[in-house]
């Protein structure tokens, strides 16, 4: 059984669809990515599945329990980081980490869990005095300290440095190896396609593709690119009847073509047979970021 | 946001929480624990206030500015202290941090509500004290029917502090609202002029309102007779009607 099952999801504001039919399960054990533009219905989504919103229409299960009708019990298995919420400005890392804890049933053990996120030597310290990685941190911490079978992780690295980030990185990796399933939203490729085993592109409230990463790529025409700067000037008429081509651009002596590996081959073979010799040869994998804009301007 | 019937409206280390954050606030203590007695004994110095006085009903006014004092606390801690505190819980998230936890984030609501109601019976403890004995004013007559009157002041402040969390968005506009309905507030609780010392007219309708109604129940049992059942009955109706406006109103983001 998916621990997170979200069926035909539909939420609207004043009459404005947000969510409009989004579907997806999250396996155990796995990181699952909601990858989307800002305003896209991520947030909302995951409201659904903490509870904090109640779905227009569609299902939503948690662990095969209702969000709204029994958070309680949704609540006990789901740990959640939330977007933009705060502590109390003067109670202190310990004081929350205890709190926190006290709210759950069945807590983990709170110190352990801080050493781990390296929030030990500032127990004492007050929220209101901690830095945007510490807060995040200890956000971390308290959607753990219930002991939770599914994290859901909002937006947690926006606003860090690159350092923090990867930081938070390697702590969300940490979390799966210890058993835990994550749910993580974000807007950032590089995170997604770091992280994520799967992921549920989300744009004006639908998904537009649900794949691992390597297959959100692989969808994309033209996922592979290669450019040159030629030695002799070759036949444009050549280059475009290339096997597989997606795009060809010339610009100041230099080609820049994308395709599939086939059309790779085929300029390796016509470079030979015309005895021309590619300067500065790149040949690149599209990243995420151009299979994400391919997928989110098909719906435009 | 509704999230189905809550049944988990209180907890213990929430109020843990909340009481602990509550003394780290030296300016609701002083307002609400120390203000209260300070103004007693400022008045109480003036020797004219120890004076018996045919306008105060033959009492001393500072016999009149003790249940005065003693209404002072709940007023600040119910019109400044807790619309301001929630408003800016609903502000920063921090209800909304709540309600992804088992529990509810009603159970902050009723903490915050014990610890502004609990302070407001330590202060109104502590005028009692220091009138009795600085100024050697009388303990209440009739010690059941000032705490029963005491009980329901605490009660109608709390629920006109959950009535302005509940339309004030901002903090800025708790602060503004709170603020405004303060004076007419005090001035109803007798802090300008105890209410044994208004005219009439004006004492009648400032009977109508929760403090005013709260004054004239604890000057009654300080005398020692039984609160007049129309002010008990003035207070549970506020208590009553702002609390159904405040439930009905109120929003957790």
């Amino acid at each position: 059984m998916p621990v997170i099952e979200v069926t035909d999801l539909r939420k609207s504001y004043g009459g404005r669809p947000v969510v409009d039919g989004v579907s997806f399960a999250v396996e155990e054990g796995e990181i699952f990515g909601v990858l989307g533009p800002n305003g896209a219905g991520k947030t909302t989504t995951v409201e659904c599945v903490e509870g904090l919103r109640v779905p227009d229409a569609g299902r939503v299960r948690v662990t095969g329990l209702d969000p709204v009708a029994d958070h309680r019990r949704v609540a006990e298995v789901l740990g959640a980081q939330l977007q933009q919420s705060e502590l109390q400005a003067k109670l202190t890392v310990r004081e929350a980490l205890e709190l926190y804890a006290a709210l759950h049933p069945k807590p983990a053990d709170w110190r352990p869990l801080a050493e781990r996120l390296g929030l030990g030597p500032m127990l004492n310290t007050r929220f209101g005095k901690l830095s945007g990685g510490q807060k995040q941190r200890l956000f971390i911490a308290l959607a753990l300290v219930g002991d939770p079978r599914v994290v859901v992780l909002d937006e947690l690295t926006t606003g860090l440095d690159p350092r923090a980030r990867r930081e938070t990185w390697q702590l969300i990796e940490d979390i799966r190896a210890g058993g835990v399933t994550v749910l993580l939203v974000t807007h950032f490729m590089e995170e997604a396609q770091r992280l994520c085993d799967r992921i549920a592109v989300i744009d004006r409230g639908r998904v537009a593709a649900l794949d691992t990463p390597a297959g959100l790529i692989r969808r994309s025409a033209g996922a592979t690119v290669i450019s040159f700067t030629p030695s002799a000037p070759l036949e444009e008429a050549d280059l475009r009847a290339l096997p597989e081509l997606a795009s060809a651009d010339f610009k100041d002596g230099r080609v820049t073509l994308s395709g599939t590996d086939e059309t790779v081959n085929a300029v390796v073979t016509l470079l030979a047979r015309t005895r021309v010799t590619a300067h500065q040869l790149r040949v690149t994998d599209t990243t995420l970021d151009d299979a994400f804009l391919d997928l989110t301007e098909a719906t435009a | 946001m509704k999230t189905g019937i809550s049944t988990d409206v209180f907890d213990t280390a929430v109020l843990r929480t909340e009481l602990r954050l509550f003394r780290r606030e030296p300016g609701a203590l002083f307002w609400m624990l120390v203000f209260p007695t300070l103004l007693l004994v400022i008045l109480g110095s003036i020797p004219s206030f120890r004076e018996a006085d045919a306008a105060y009903g033959g009492l001393r006014p500072v016999d009149a500015y003790v249940p005065v004092a003693v209404l002072l606390g709940l007023t600040v801690g119910g019109l400044q202290g807790m619309p301001q505190v929630l408003t800016g819980y609903r502000e920063r998230g921090i209800l909304r941090r709540m309600s992804a936890t088992p529990v509810r984030p009603a159970a902050l609501l009723s903490a915050q509500m014990a610890v502004c109601g609990g302070a407001a019976l330590v202060s109104a403890l502590l005028a009692l004290a220091v009138g009795r004995l600085a100024f050697d004013v009388a303990l209440p007559g009739q010690p059941v029917g000032y705490l029963l009157a005491l009980l329901l002041a605490v009660l109608a402040a709390l629920s006109l502090g959950a009535v302005l969390s509940a339309l004030s968005r901002t903090t800025k506009i708790a602060g503004a609202v709170g603020s405004a309905a303060l004076f007419p507030a005090m001035f109803c609780a007798g802090v300008w002029l105890p209410v044994q010392a208004m005219p009439d007219l004006l004492g009648r309708v400032v009977g109508w309102t929760p403090f005013g109604a709260a004054a004239q129940a604890l000057n009654e049992a300080a005398a020692g007779d039984w609160p007049g059942w129309s002010h008990l009955a003035v207070l549970v109706a506020w208590t009553v009607l702002l609390t159904a406006a405040a439930s009905r109103w109120f929003r957790w983001e």
